[in-house]
């Protein structure tokens, strides 16, 4: 095993010892389940109503009908869930001093942090490999499109992968987990009102820019179903931007 | 091994420690002494390329800690001034941790493991969670995380702090073992340490080094005169005056007791045959005569009280 990989299993040890792991995972399972559970109710209750109005079985679209909705509220969900895994990372190794430890072995920063991250997306994609059982399901019951489906979960996952990154930035600045769950809040809701900026400026240069900056038209675009190019480079190139600035906040911890 | 070679370390306009220069020898134990706040954890932590020097330059075994960071840290094995623990590991869990850190193979891990446990007497704990452990049991653990590596240099901040007097015995004697093999710098305030268990002092004040000795010869350079503690059975009102007038007496004050007298003698002359021939004379009975040899403690004072400013500065770094 290298460093990383010791690294990396010294926190998933961490987080299974931890209540907040649990507390996490057992809130974001039982949202994503009951979500899915509204959702196919509301979906049977169409069909019942489109049979007595119309007296025929019509096709009813499940993707739109209950993926969407889903995937939508599940990102809203991430938003607040996600920095609770993130908040300890490097706040409670600055707090214990235990960052001394790391920083005098012969690891680098990068690597400190590319673990630390890996630790928490591997716990964040567990949980999120889970809530697949809900397509799963359903599929023994109705026809469905699969491919809007597996581009929602990319989406879900890069969006998570970006939400975890701005978690570990938010974690290297204080050493105080709440602040640094607040923090990290702060930074995606941040990126999510660019969204409606953007919106609200409309076409111009500036517009496109705020628009193209927020992670919500990127999103909405993967759980539509579309696999484009630039969605997945603006995830990649912003968790690894977070990832950057928080390994120069280490760093710059060390001068002072 | 080591050479600390005139380093200075600012943080913003405070100044932690100015042109620190020393060279520690292979196998040497250097002790490190200095109030709170002289600066002893700054140093150590540029040492141990956690940080590094505003000014000037430090080599270990070789390597510079700002070129070859991560050569240096392989070679050094730090206990931080409070050790770096993870509440919710176990102790053979932290362990292995802390050696695949250090990049040792997974073999090598469990038969360095077995000895530090043996070596630091952790048996008993070895599966207990560390969030339960003693104080004791803690620092234990910590030292064992320094040594898990066998490195060659080893830098302990404070190392016997919280332990209880039997513990801090076995500390030092472990410390002294490893003396020869190893080249150690620890930081202590508390003196007797140092006395016991270093080949060389540093002692650091305010960001400066004030003296650098032997233990030994630091305390006979500080000495101005000879000092002798007498105990007798019945002083008579007027024995301090009486034994002043011995020749070769400078100064006679009262001990602890009235019983009890300090007699200061010119330096070089050994009074004691006198004294002890005058007591008999006088017939108020001989309990105890002996020689008094300034302490560590005493030359420590006088060289860091020398130019007390009134307000000390804080070290941020001792938050």
């Amino acid at each position: 095993m290298t460093p990383v990989n010791t690294l990396i299993a010294k926190e998933l040890r961490c987080f299974v010892v931890s209540p907040v792991f649990y507390v996490v995972g057992a809130v974001f399972l039982f949202i994503a389940g009951f979500l899915a559970h509204l959702m196919v109710v509301n979906a049977g209750q169409q069909a019942v109503r489109f049979l007595q109005m119309q007296n025929t079985y019509a096709q009813l679209n499940l993707n739109e009908l209950v993926f969407r909705p889903i995937f939508h509220s599940l990102d809203i969900v991430l938003i607040f869930l996600l920095p609770m895994l993130t908040m300890r990372l490097f706040a409670e190794e600055r707090k214990l001093r235990t960052i001394e430890l790391l920083l005098t072995s012969p690891i680098g920063i990068n690597e400190i942090i590319s673990a630390k991250f890996m630790s928490v997306l591997l716990i964040y994609l567990g949980l999120l490999g889970l809530t697949g059982l809900t397509p799963v399901v359903l599929s023994f019951y109705s026809a469905f499109n699969w491919d809007p489906i597996l581009t929602g979960y990319l989406g879900l996952a890069l969006q998570g992968a970006f939400f975890l990154a701005c978690g570990v930035l938010a974690s290297t600045l204080t050493e105080n987990q709440i602040v640094a769950a607040f923090l990290s809040f702060g930074i995606i809701i941040v990126f999510w009102l660019m969204g409606g900026l953007g919106a609200m400026l409309g076409e111009t240069t500036l517009g496109t820019v705020i628009s193209y900056l927020s992670f919500a038209e990127h999103y909405d675009r993967l759980v539509r179903g579309l696999l484009e190019a630039k969605d997945i480079v603006y995830y990649l190139s912003g968790t690894i931007l977070m990832l950057f600035i928080a390994h120069r906040v280490v760093d710059s911890h060390r001068w002072q | 091994m080591i050479r600390v070679q005139h380093i200075t370390k600012r943080y913003g306009m405070h100044v932690a420690i100015a042109n620190v220069t020393f060279d520690v020898k292979q196998g040497e134990i250097l002790g490190f002494l200095g109030p709170n706040g002289a600066g002893k954890t700054t140093t150590m932590r540029i040492i141990t390329c956690f940080m590094p020097p505003s000014e000037g330059t430090v080599e270990v075994a070789g390597f510079d800690c700002f070129e070859h960071p991560q050569e240096v840290k392989q070679r050094i094995g730090y206990l931080p001034e409070s050790p770096p623990l993870y509440q919710e590991l176990t102790v053979t869990e932290y362990l292995t941790f802390v050696g695949r850190l250090k990049r040792l193979s997974a073999s090598r891990v469990s038969s360095r493991m077995a000895h530090v446990i043996e070596q630091l007497g952790l048996g008993e704990v070895r599966h207990r969670v560390i969030g339960h452990l003693s104080k004791g049991f803690r620092q234990r653990v910590g030292l064992a995380q320094a040594l898990i590596h066998d490195p060659p240099v080893l830098i302990l901040d404070e190392p016997t702090v919280g332990l209880d007097p039997k513990q801090i015995i076995e500390i030092r004697e472990l410390i002294k073992s490893l003396a020869g093999s190893h080249t150690l710098i620890l930081s202590t305030h508390i003196l007797s340490e140092a006395t016991a268990i270093c080949d060389r002092v540093v002692i650091i004040d305010r960001g400066h080094i004030v003296a650098e000795d032997t233990p030994a010869q630091l305390s006979s350079r500080m000495r101005q005169s000879e000092k002798m503690s007498l105990t007798v059975k019945h002083p008579s009102h007027d024995w301090l005056e009486r034994l002043a007038a011995i020749p070769g007496v400078l100064h006679v004050v009262q001990g602890a007791t009235p019983e009890t007298s300090i007699i200061e003698c010119e330096l070089g002359r050994d009074l004691r045959e006198d004294i002890s021939q005058f007591v008999v004379e006088q017939g108020v009975g001989l309990l105890e005569l002996k020689p008094l040899l300034l302490s560590l403690e005493e030359v420590f004072l006088q060289l860091t009280q020398q130019d007390e400013q009134p307000t000390p500065q804080k070290d941020p770094s001792q938050v």
